[in-house]
């Protein structure tokens, strides 16, 4: 498939922007159980202005997908069937979730709904809720193209499994950096959960890697055309100037660049960002720790270029030649 | 239930284009607006295009064979660019079976294109929606044309008739009974999409003659010719003399 920036930034934004909130939301259910210290809310509020800010930011990148903007309203109604259409729902209740979330720490309401003197009892049930539409959005995400059959590359449970933990490593590192500027004492448990996501993350995509590298490809030219012969050549693919199909289902570039991109995002994802946090909190550097998120967001924006690139659409077997 | 489509003669396809050609004008042409073209008579045309005839070589030299091969939308009874569509946009009537974009719903976003194994649609990236064969909707029950003219484009403008239109849910049809008697068959099966349009595979002539019909050996007039050893039992003959 051809890879479009757009889809690109669409995921990886909002996958690092659910991923922080779920890391503030543990973070302050954790400190409610007194296992973490309990942290200022200043600290819930940039979280949540930063998450809420990647996935506006991710939402407005998908708009540049669409050849009709103006009617992308039109998107939520077919929730029964498509998945693209469940994204578009849960993608601004999330959203919306999670700025509640923000806002009710800034306006600190307290209310003792369940008679147990809990503290920030209204900001943990919106994040109960705000998770809840977090993890959806990642099955949302993901379910648009793992649900695609004949793009078996993607066809694969694998496919979920990458996107929420490819986002939740992302996310996290992203408190960790953040936790050193105003929440010092959770930047072990952050960092800590960071490398575990990383690593998990690294051992999925890599099972991934290695599914779609021994992929065994349903259709083939014979029953494209439907014609029984071990030889058949395509002469003429109806045009010579190129088509829509021969520019969206193509990524247009050589085996071997595609596989630098894989080596780029297998070094930029993995083992550097797991290398700058043991660093960043043992040295107690917050620019490590920033360096960290940022070359794990620009390692993923590769991931995300090579998971389209690497797709092999059948329809690519009525285009072989000119 | 009606589901209506096309039944593709590979057998007499010559691969002369006319079924494009004719397909362009006439979509072209019609409400919906023009179907896009960029640089049409200088470097690098592009544009949209509702059917496409390629070209294949089966075989190797010198025992192979030419197939011409025309690709457009397959009106899938289990299409699978339908459900995946955000915004109902792409439907498939129930009184016809003809899978259609509602243009003024498309927003473009590409993913019924993704999600349909044949590459049966195009974007139209002047009006930002996605395009793709409507069967000649806009001609099929149009009462304005004469009954026989009631029919795809394609279908018309084909000199060699390869392309054969009507019912295949109705058994006696001709496209059904082409589908039965010629062996008529679906494009990747595999997937399940149960294409409506089907193809008729090239079929060779041959007559077969035996030996035995060229030299008849019960043939009468030879009959004659047969000589018996004599023989030296005693017959009727003998004891008669």
């Amino acid at each position: 498939m051809h890879p479009a920036f757009s889809v690109i930034f669409l995921t990886t934004l909002i996958g690092a922007g659910q991923g922080l909130f779920l890391a503030l939301f543990s973070g302050q259910t954790y400190s409610a159980v007194h296992l973490l210290p309990a942290q200022h809310s200043s600290f819930y509020i940039i979280g949540s202005v930063i998450a809420v800010a990647l996935l506006i930011g991710g939402l407005a990148a998908s708009f540049f997908h669409l050849g009709h903007p103006e009617r992308a309203w039109r998107a939520a109604s077919q929730w029964r069937t498509s998945w693209l259409s469940r994204e578009v729902i849960a993608l601004p209740i999330a959203m919306g979730l999670v700025f509640f979330y923000g806002l009710f720490h800034w306006i600190n309401w307290e209310v003792d709904l369940f008679g147990n003197q809990l503290p920030g009892q209204v900001t943990l049930i919106i994040g109960a809720l705000a998770s809840v539409a977090v993890f959806l959005l990642y099955l949302c995400t993901a379910m648009i193209y793992a649900s695609i059959k004949f793009l078996q590359e993607w066809a694969s449970s694998l496919t979920v499994l990458n996107y929420l933990l490819l986002g939740g490593a992302s996310g996290f590192t992203l408190a960790t950096a953040l936790a050193s500027y105003n929440a010092p004492t959770l930047v072990g448990f952050y960092g800590g959960w960071a490398i575990i996501l990383t690593v998990a993350g690294l051992i999925t995509r890599l099972v991934s890697l290695y599914r779609n590298a021994h992929i065994k490809a349903v259709s083939s030219v014979q029953t494209a055309i439907g014609i029984r012969h071990n030889r058949i050549q395509q002469k003429a693919m109806g045009m010579m100037g190129g088509s829509y199909n021969t520019r969206e289902y193509f990524h247009g570039k050589t085996a071997s660049f595609l596989k630098s991109i894989k080596y780029i995002f297998l070094v930029l994802v993995f083992p550097i960002p797991v290398i700058l946090l043991v660093a960043g909190m043992k040295a107690d550097s917050s620019t490590l720790l920033v360096l960290a998120f940022v070359t794990q967001y620009v390692g993923l924006l590769f991931e995300r270029w090579f998971f389209f690139a690497q797709a092999n659409h059948p329809q690519n077997l009525y285009y072989q030649t000119i | 239930m009606t589901q209506l489509a096309l039944v593709i003669d590979l057998n007499v396809c010559v691969g002369c284009h006319a079924c494009v050609t004719s397909c362009k004008q006439w979509n072209t042409s019609g409400a919906a607006g023009p179907l896009f073209d960029d640089n049409p008579f200088t470097k690098d045309p592009t544009g949209t295009f509702f059917n496409r005839v390629q070209t294949y070589e089966v075989g190797q030299f010198p025992n192979t064979e030419t197939l011409h091969f025309p690709k457009s939308c397959l009106h899938c009874e289990d299409a699978p660019c339908v459900p995946v569509c955000p915004t109902g946009a792409s439907y498939k009537r129930d009184n016809d079976g003809i899978v259609l974009v509602d243009y003024d719903k498309c927003i473009g976003c590409k993913y019924c294109s993704w999600a349909c194994p044949y590459g049966a649609r195009e974007l139209d990236e002047q009006q930002q929606v996605m395009k793709k064969c409507t069967l000649c909707v806009d001609r099929l029950y149009d009462e304005s044309l004469p009954e026989s003219e009631r029919k795809p484009a394609c279908v018309l403008a084909c000199p060699t008739n390869a392309r054969l239109y009507g019912d295949v849910h109705d058994p006696e049809s001709e496209v059904s009974v082409a589908i039965r008697e010629e062996g008529g068959y679906q494009l990747m099966p595999e997937w399940g999409t149960k294409p409506a349009n089907h193809y008729l595979p090239r079929r060779k002539t041959k007559v077969h003659i035996h030996e035995d019909e060229l030299v008849r050996v019960d043939n009468p007039l030879k009959k004659e010719d047969i000589r018996h050893e004599i023989s030296t039992d005693i017959t009727l003959d003998d004891w008669l003399m």
